[in-house]
């Protein structure tokens, strides 16, 4: 570690902690947010989620070594952490801090691409399924359950092999395009209620078209599970990256990715455990930083809980 | 201006118990200007009728039948493709529903809201459509519009959101105005104050008012003439004086009798006994038979057809040919 990564580190710290006070801050004047901060979990996640993505954005900074540089293979092999390298080296003497914020980076932005295209296909299947009913309804529902039945990490598998290296967006998008099915049945349920309000009518009898009607009218009523089922999914996409990774399927190597890591270090798992340790632990705090980040959502915007 | 023939609007029940008759060959006319009132108990088909004039009947389990026909400035609405239909909808026939707490949309300011039909049918810009949306505000006499058209329909009273309700329906300056019980969900000082709304923007604006009700009250302030429905079925049609002076069919008496009066001596309401039978099995016969005080065997053996009662008085009624048989009971 060098004295300027030092400071960089510090200094996310700091910038997290910051964020997160002036976020509490800001929520004090609206009760639906203060709801959200009345989660003492919730606050925490904001925080540890902040502090990632300020490292993915800045690995450079916070990063003293090139990620897949090995600096000396043969006598700085699976070194414990130290101040000169926080986390210590793998096998191939790399340092594991560098990959760990390289590797932010990937999973964090697979997690996010994959989890919006999930999101987001989730979203448009569902409301299209519950605003029309019949027979779309029952044809997109059975696809939905065929999606379902399967499990999803050997369609991965299958789709992953068809290609020799995967770039990262499309990786991304792959997980993606096997992750909505949930999403697509919450939303569906969401609009089957919506569309018999009243409102919908109105907006009929105004005279939207159907594609103005669901879009403008009924999704935006569904935000609130859409924006939770949002967070949940970065969290399930991170660990189908993590488990493609460590097939070794996912990122290839010699890329950095919190799952590749913890398979490149999975041999040394007794002699240098530290190696695996912190992207492991890296991946559980996003899950569940993630799941309490939802929990505090579905209180701040479930309209139907009145403020206290 | 807007002609509606036969109408009849069925909606099949579930597990295939059967058809509900809902609206069963309806006719009438609204012509320029005037403001049509039409009355019935619930459960008669007046809101079924206004949704069925904008196609709004949900498809299904609802389905207007072919015959029918709603002609508006001479094209028949059941027949045309749906983007025609589109550009009437709300441009040239508008509409008000019955409760403003649930037809707006809760997650989007009234301005944006009163604004949608104008960027919808005249592509009006962001800036533009707020300006008309502050301007419909002023119209039906919101204080402060700069600042309401911000606000969330949660932050307006029932009154408001019931002039909201009428500002989106006027943002383009419809023909034709389909107000379904537009004060029913409001108390009784904000329902005059609508309906004095109602009407002063109907002489600004030269539109029809199609006015649907269950309180006659209302169409008696508010109407140039009435279309009395039961079981689906229009029963009595005439002007509204004509109406209250000379009500034709005993359910038009029976509603009458049932209004309470300041200036009467106290007595108990009248009640018509009984309630409207269910849409899936209308009695045969007149369908008002079981509950009419003055029925004989020929109602339940034929049901009558809209009969002339003269100077454009219809009612579907025998006692307009046998009108001795109204003496004997009451």
């Amino acid at each position: 570690m060098t004295f300027a990564s030092w400071l960089a580190l510090v200094i996310a710290i700091v910038v997290a902690a910051e964020a997160v006070r002036w976020l509490r801050h800001r929520a004090l004047a609206h009760e639906h947010w203060r709801r959200f901060f009345r989660h003492p979990t919730a606050a925490w996640g904001c925080g540890i989620l902040t502090f990632l993505v300020i490292i993915a954005i800045a690995a450079p900074l916070v990063a003293p070594l090139d990620p897949v540089v090995q600096p000396d293979p043969v006598r700085l092999q699976n070194h414990p952490p130290s101040l000169t390298f926080l986390m210590g080296t793998d096998v191939f003497s790399r340092d594991v801090w560098s990959r760990f914020a390289y590797g932010a980076r990937i999973s964090l932005g697979i997690g996010a691409l994959g989890a919006f295209i999930a999101v987001a296909l989730g979203s448009l299947v569902g409301a299209v399924a519950g605003y029309y009913r019949r027979w779309v309804d029952g044809m997109l529902m059975r696809l939905v359950d065929i999606g379902l039945a399967l499990p999803r990490i050997f369609i991965l598998l299958m789709a992953v092999a068809l290609w020799d290296r995967l770039p990262f967006a499309w990786l991304a998008f792959v997980i993606g395009l096997t992750s909505w099915f949930g999403t697509s049945r919450l939303v569906r349920a969401e609009v089957l209620g919506l569309r018999e309000r009243e409102f919908v009518v109105a907006a009929r009898a105004l005279g939207a078209r159907s594609s103005r009607v669901i879009f403008g009218h009924v999704l935006p009523n569904a935000a609130a599970p859409i924006i939770v089922s949002a967070a949940l999914s970065v969290g399930n996409v991170l660990l189908l990256e993590a488990s493609l990774s460590f097939l070794g399927i996912g990122v290839a190597p010699p890329r950095p990715s919190w799952g590749n890591m913890i398979a490149d270090g999975a041999l040394s798992l007794y002699t240098a455990p530290w190696t695996t340790l912190f992207a492991g632990l890296a991946i559980s705090l996003v899950v569940m930083s993630l799941n309490a980040v939802a929990d505090g959502l579905r209180d701040a915007l479930d309209p139907r809980e009145e403020s206290s | 201006m807007l002609r509606v023939r036969d109408l009849k609007t069925y909606f099949v029940t579930e597990h295939g118990r059967g058809t509900a008759r809902a609206v069963d060959e309806v006719s009438f006319d609204l012509y320029p200007g005037e403001t049509l009132g039409i009355v019935g108990e619930s459960g008669c088909g007046k809101t079924v009728t206004s949704l069925s004039i904008l196609r709004l009947v949900p498809e299904p389990p609802g389905h207007i039948l072919p015959g029918s026909v709603i002609e508006f400035e001479g094209r028949n609405l059941l027949a045309i493709a749906p983007r025609e239909l589109r550009s009437i909808r709300g441009n040239q026939i508008a509409m008000i529903f019955q409760e403003p707490m649930t037809s707006l949309n809760p997650v989007f300011t009234v301005g944006d809201q009163i604004a949608e039909a104008a960027i919808i049918h005249q592509r009006l810009s962001r800036g533009a459509a707020r300006a008309r949306a502050i301007e419909m505000l002023k119209l039906v006499g919101i204080p402060d519009p700069e600042q309401r058209v911000d606000d969330y329909p949660h932050q307006l009273s029932g009154g408001m959101r019931q002039r909201v309700m009428i500002a989106m329906a006027l943002v383009c300056h419809p023909k034709v105005l389909i107000a379904d019980e537009p004060t029913t969900a409001l108390d009784v000082t904000i329902q005059a104050q609508i309906l004095e709304l109602l009407d002063r923007l109907q002489k600004e604006l030269g539109m029809a008012v199609l006015l649907i009700t269950h309180d006659l009250g209302v169409v008696a302030g508010h109407t140039d003439r009435v279309v009395v429905m039961y079981a689906g079925r229009v029963v009595e049609t005439a002007s509204t004086t004509e109406l209250f002076e000379r009500p034709t069919h005993p359910y038009t008496e029976g509603l009458l009798a049932a209004v309470p009066r300041v200036n009467a001596p106290r007595s108990r309401l009248h009640a018509i006994p009984g309630q409207v039978p269910a849409a899936t099995a209308w009695p045969v016969g007149c369908r008002f038979h079981p509950r009419c005080p003055y029925a004989w065997d020929k109602c339940v053996a034929q049901e009558p057809p809209l009969l002339d009662a003269g100077d454009g008085h219809t009612a579907r009624c025998w006692l307009v040919i046998e009108p001795e048989r109204r003496q004997g009971t009451r």
